[in-house]
């Protein structure tokens, strides 16, 4: 059994370092997707990958990704299972994580927080973010905690668009999920 | 050892969020500001994403969305009403997510079969009703013209609000406390938004629980022709 584990982490190690479709800065590890890898026979492996949203397209993308890599490496027979329990947060990037989005241009998510959206209050034109509980979210171009939220979605479902009000630079914020 | 899964109840929340992730849909190259027309469809896809989960519990998602004639959908009317103007499609969200949003809390606090769905989508659904919410603040409380146009778009779909409260058999939660919870929160918006809570009533006779036992009303119709037309012309189409 104990062999049977270590080729496991080797598995998890090779599927988790397949990149992220989307996000290509970030691995599967790292985005904190990645579930469990199990052996289920001689040449047979099943993965099990949970989705960031319930409707992410990208989950089909890195299913093909991972049975790719794991074939590559001598695997003949993988299966990707998508799971949803317990449920992703984005809790579950890592450190590296975080600070590989912030050094892509992406704001990353913001730590240790009840998930859900925030309390803004609305100007004529803007909308001012108001949670003094919580470190602002700051701009990953020049750092500045400065910024205003111009829509609660962007690009991808798990992100929405800000302004830095220091720099004037639009940028991505991951949102807390 | 399992029980089997509730078909109808998977049918009733799958057709909801399939239904309105097409409307949402249909913004797409319409909507006011590239922000809106983005998050729309980030809206719809969510909820497309919910729709596939439900829909497969229930048989074959593509046979379920793209095959079945209007009378075998589950959906609420709400869902199936057409976007109209922008106040519209917000009051149909404020309505119908702040309704998905309390209904999965419950869900994903039991352990039943849609409990590991309903926990991940009930976070997503806070963004949705949050979106709502907020349009709902600006164009109430905003000028003469989007003041107006939200109260007449909220007191246009109040009628099909009533259905939502009508139990979904086999779905084991509070939805006495569901709709007073529904109503405390809409009204609470609504006020913030200097919007009067609408005075009808919230079903009428050929409403209530039409939706969910297969009668729709007559736009449902039509989108679902433009939804299946695809599919039912070119049978296994992909691209």
């Amino acid at each position: 059994m104990v062999t049977t584990t270590a080729v496991e982490e080797e598995l998890l190690r090779l599927a988790g370092s397949v990149p992220d479709p989307e996000l290509p800065v970030l691995t599967l590890e790292e985005l904190g997707v990645l579930r469990a890898v199990h052996v289920r026979g001689a040449d047979s492996v099943e993965v099990e990958l949970t989705p960031t949203y319930t409707g992410c397209p990208a989950i089909e993308a890195m299913s093909v990704d991972i049975e790719r890599v794991l074939h590559e490496h001598g695997v003949r027979e993988v299966s990707v299972r998508t799971v949803l329990s317990p449920a992703w947060s984005t809790d579950d990037i890592s450190d590296e994580g975080r600070r590989k989005l912030r050094e892509f241009g992406i704001a990353p998510p913001r730590g240790g927080r009840s998930s859900g959206p925030v309390t803004v209050t609305l100007g004529p034109t803007r909308t001012v973010t108001s949670e003094p509980e919580l470190e602002p979210v700051r701009c990953p171009h020049c750092g500045s905690g400065d910024t205003e939220l111009l829509s609660r979605f962007s690009s991808t479902a798990c992100k929405a668009l800000r302004r830095c009000l220091s720099c004037r630079e639009p940028f991505d914020h991951f949102k807390e999920l | 050892m399992t029980p089997t899964v509730n078909t109808a109840a998977a049918l009733a929340l799958g057709d909801d969020a399939l239904v309105l992730s097409h409307r949402l849909g249909e913004w797409a190259g319409h909507a006011p500001v590239l922000e809106e027309e983005v998050a729309l469809a980030n809206i719809a896809l969510d909820l497309l994403g919910q729709a596939r989960v439900l829909l497969s519990m229930a048989g074959d998602e593509d046979e379920l969305a793209y095959l079945r004639e209007e009378r075998a959908f589950r959906n609420l009317q709400l869902v199936e009403q057409p976007n109209g103007d922008f106040a519209h499609t917000i009051a149909r969200q404020l309505y119908f997510s702040t309704y998905q949003r309390l209904l999965y809390a419950q869900l994903a606090s039991g352990d039943g079969d849609f409990a590991p769905l309903a926990a991940k989508a009930v976070k997503e659904v806070a963004y949705h009703q949050d979106h709502a919410e907020q349009w709902t603040l600006r164009l109430g409380d905003g000028t003469d013209v989007s003041h107006e146009r939200m109260r007449q778009a909220s007191e246009a779909l109040w009628r099909f609000t009533g259905e939502m409260f009508q139990p979904i058999e086999g779905v084991d939660i509070d939805w006495d406390g569901m709709r007073a919870a529904w109503l405390d929160s809409v009204g609470s918006i609504l006020r913030r938004a200097t919007l009067p809570l609408p005075e009808g009533p919230q079903s009428g006779a050929w409403t209530a629980g039409a939706g969910r036992q297969g009668l729709h009303t007559e736009p449902f119709g039509r989108m679902l022709a433009e939804m299946q037309h695809l599919h039912r012309s070119h049978p296994g189409a992909s691209w």
